[in-house]
């Protein structure tokens, strides 16, 4: 209960001052695509420099949390996920903004990102001794297992053809080997200099999202112009918060999952959404509304994202570990100003470290509050006609692949995965089996090679792979996961033809 | 006081007018870029950002330096950026890190090499340490060895990648005591190298003093040795690796530094070079550094050209095995 003796520390003028600085600059840096929570944190840390140490920590908390949150406005407004956290919210959240409900899906995003965020945070305040030691029980095999389970996802993403969502998620690993590998430094297809660094997941997110989008805005042009001009429905926040309450279930899966693979480090952030949407859609009665706009697709997706924020602070707060990019940023933070994170951290440093928690829960509740307030102001992008629309998105695609790391060279990887993709969409493929390809890959791979380094020095890879209860714990959820798929395939025989591929399409645009 | 205005005055007046012959009296006259080819967060951007935070002082250039991070392929990315697309005009810098570059280079695959840059100064040194999680049973590089001897091509242990200096403090290891261990790279540099010492998913690891140094004082470590010629001061307590009889010199310490691209003008480079070992002695930067547990180890330009030829010689002899 100590974290209550430091609540009041947040609400002196200057710190609250800082909290709302930090909350409302992080939601419009996060609603610009390509600029991502870690990339948010570090434009903010020369900031920290001239601030006590709690100070500068409230800053970077709140500007944290309500990035991550921020980035399902892009996702869910203009299909573009600002991070790879929000893939899974442009799922069903921008289909219910082509409908008219933007409001409605930006009103439940938000107040499912402050559920599953509060819970998160409190994760961190009560049971971190305990999560420490559940962080470090990940080694080379249990990440390599954790990466196929995600590979195993891959198949039922796509709502409409196993076969089709596996082939792109396929196109998604391989895209994952080019450049250097990660540890021999061997070099895999570098045909051109833009390449030789991997392709990085931002740009790619924003080119597999935005630009078919924008090329069938385009496509579209003039000649129907006049049938574009889409009502936006109102949506009181009551309705809204209503509706958050019901869909129980969804909430819960989200706020569970996204805090359990949150804790892992560097795997939880980047998968942790997609992982939620599909638990919620395979344990929901309505699966088959998954992927048009069904509200509990952006409850899960958004509460999962958010719930991962506080769970993955438990490796740098106790271990000095940064277990994700964004904390590394933080922990630079706290260097500057002679703080060494460690067990020790909150006996010595016990004001900055639980200030800077109890900032983190406030805003989140500031964040929804914000959220909410903006949420039907922002919806009304819907109304905006196409071809300007088409313009905005190309123009903000452009400018967030190159800031990612100030490189023209990501800017035509992003122009160039997103012209294939329009290719590949016509013939129902689509882009969240492929993203997710691409971000397993990596950590699929540099595991095993590690794995198995390890497992030749010292046992088998046989041994080493395969006993221990949290190995065989991962591969049974494995092949359930597989079990379910392919039964699930052959109960509803899920295909595609080219015919019902441009129906979804029409029935899109 | 009086004095040191008076002294900095001069030497600005000398300056100028050896910078006026070549005709860039007035460098700086924008921001400079400072290209960093890891990632933000890391320990790299991390002193960068320090060690550049006063170059806006009338006393240093006079103009801020802005850090850009262009990470990927080990430091690869960006280094190959900096030998064939900076401007050599004296507005991009990059930050190096010895060995890595260098043995990059050496391994090939890559578009530069030790000649392809301008050094300008050195801020740090971060000699490589030997660590094993606290509650491991060595207690000295004695102890490890042993054990290797006993159970060749058993003794596993991360380090951050490889060709980095954790990899050259492996192979000297290797080669001083006259065992086969088995060096583990992370692909998530000293962090990831660092989990997997303290998870126990190793027995020990090569890891950067800073990060070492910090992992002790949370309880998780016991550090057994430095790869340095003396003691470090972060570590006194800490003996070298040649104290406990093994022949291993400073090849693998981690030295930062700043550089310009090759065929920037020489009347700029000298300028630099004047400039800006004193900027990295500002006693600010100092206090941040040493707060942020990082060693500093300034050296001027002349002798990082030197440290930079003795350091490929090392490295050829020592990666011609591989």
């Amino acid at each position: 209960m100590e974290f209550l003796f430091y609540f009041g520390d947040v609400f002196t003028p200057f710190n609250f001052g800082l909290l709302l600085i930090g909350t409302i600059g992080g939601l419009i840096l996060g609603a610009t695509p390509g600029l991502s929570p870690t990339m948010a944190v570090a434009l903010l840390i020369p900031f920290t420099f001239k601030l006590e140490p709690a100070q500068g920590l409230i800053l970077l908390g709140a500007a944290y949390t309500s990035t991550v949150a921020g980035g399902a406005v892009s996702a869910i407004l203009l299909k573009i996920p600002g991070a790879p956290a929000n893939i899974a919210t442009t799922l069903d959240g921008h289909t219910m903004a082509q409908k008219g409900q933007g409001a409605r899906a930006l009103q439940l995003s938000f107040l499912a990102s402050a559920v599953g965020g509060v819970f998160g945070v409190l994760l961190l305040i009560f049971l971190t001794p305990v999560l420490a030691k559940w962080a470090l029980a990940f080694g080379p095999s249990h990440l390599f297992w954790l990466a196929i389970l995600g590979v195993t996802v891959i198949g039922s993403l796509d709502g409409s053809s196993v076969v089709k969502g596996l082939l792109s998620g396929c196109i998604g690993l391989w895209l994952a080997t080019v450049g250097f590998d990660d540890i021999m430094g061997a070099q895999r297809f570098i045909f051109h200099d833009a390449v030789a660094g991997g392709i990085n997941v931002i740009p790619a997110l924003i080119g597999l999202f935005a630009i078919p989008q924008v090329i069938t805005m385009f496509a579209k042009g003039r000649a129907r112009l006049d049938a574009e001009v889409l009502s936006v429905e109102k949506h009181p926040i009551g309705k809204a918060l209503k509706e958050v309450a019901s869909r129980g279930r969804a909430l819960t899966i989200g706020t569970i999952t996204g805090s359990i693979i949150g804790l892992i480090p560097g795997v939880g952030g980047q998968i942790a959404g997609l992982v939620a949407y599909d638990q919620s859609k395979k344990l929901s009665p309505e699966s088959r509304k998954f992927g048009t706009g069904h509200p509990e697709g952006v409850i899960a997706a958004e509460s999962a994202n958010n719930a991962m924020v506080g769970p993955s602070l438990v490796p740098l707060l106790t271990l000095s570990i940064p277990g994700s990019p964004t904390a590394a940023v933080l922990l630079g933070g706290l260097l500057i100003h002679g703080i060494f994170p460690g067990s020790d951290l909150f006996d010595n440093y016990p004001d900055v470290a639980w200030t800077f928690i109890n900032s983190m829960l406030v805003g989140q509740i500031l964040m929804c509050i914000f959220g909410l307030y903006v949420a039907g102001l922002a919806a009304r992008v819907a109304q905006v006609p196409n071809n300007v629309m088409a313009a905005v998105v190309l123009g903000l695609a452009v400018f967030g692949s190159y800031s990612v790391q100030n490189s023209m060279g990501d800017v035509y990887v992003m122009a160039a995965l997103g012209t294939g993709m329009y290719f590949l969409e016509r013939f129902g493929f689509s882009a969240a089996p492929l993203v997710l390809g691409l971000i397993l890959g990596p950590i699929a791979e540099a595991n095993f090679i590690q794995g198995s380094m390890i497992a030749n020095a010292t046992s088998s890879v046989g041994q080493y792979f395969f006993t221990g209860a949290l190995n065989l714990t991962l591969i049974a959820i494995v092949v359930l996961s597989v079990a379910y798929s392919v039964w699930m395939e052959l109960r509803a025989r899920r295909y595609t033809t080219k015919d019902e591929a441009v129906a979804k399409e029409e029935a899109l645009s | 006081m009086k004095n040191l205005i008076a002294g900095a005055a001069m030497a600005l007046m000398g300056l100028a007018g050896a910078a006026a012959a070549d005709g860039h009296a007035n460098y700086p006259e924008r921001p400079i870029m400072l290209m960093v080819s890891y990632g933000a967060g890391g320990a790299t951007d991390f002193q960068a950002r320090i060690v550049t935070m006063t170059a806006g002082n009338e006393d240093a250039l006079g103009m801020p330096i802005a850090i850009i991070n262009k990470p990927g392929a080990g430091g690869r990315v960006g280094w190959n950026w900096f030998a064939s697309q900076a401007e050599a005009d004296g507005y991009t810098m990059g930050a190096y890190n010895i060995p890595h570059f260098i043995a990059q280079s050496i391994e090939g695959g890559v578009s530069y090499g030790a000649d392809s840059f301008e050094p300008i100064a050195n801020w740090g040194a971060d000699p490589a340490v030997f660590v094993v999680a606290a509650d491991s049973p060595f207690n000295s590089m004695g102890d490890v060895v042993e054990y290797a001897k006993e159970n060749p091509g058993k003794l596993t242990f991360s380090g951050a990648g490889l060709f980095v200096g954790h990899h050259i403090a492996a192979l000297q290891l290797e080669k001083a005591a006259g065992v086969k261990l088995a060096y583990i790279p992370s692909n998530k540099g000293g962090a990831g190298a660092m989990k997997s010492v303290i998870a126990g998913e190793v027995l020990g690891g090569v890891n950067n003093l800073s990060d070492a140094f910090r992992a002790r004082e949370a309880g998780n470590v016991k550090i057994l040795g430095v790869f340095d010629l003396e003691r470090n001061d972060f570590l006194p307590d800490v003996p070298t690796l040649m104290e406990q009889g093994f022949d291993i010199d400073n090849a693998s310490v981690n030295f930062r530094g700043v550089m310009v691209p090759k065929g920037t003008p020489q009347g700029i480079i000298d300028k630099l070079a004047a400039t800006v070992p004193a900027m990295f002695e500002n006693s600010r930067v100092q206090g941040k550094m040493k707060a942020g547990g990082s060693p500093m180890h300034i050296m001027t330009r002349d002798e990082v050209l030197e440290m930079w030829a003795a350091r490929e010689e090392t490295l050829k002899e020592l990666l011609a095995g591989l």
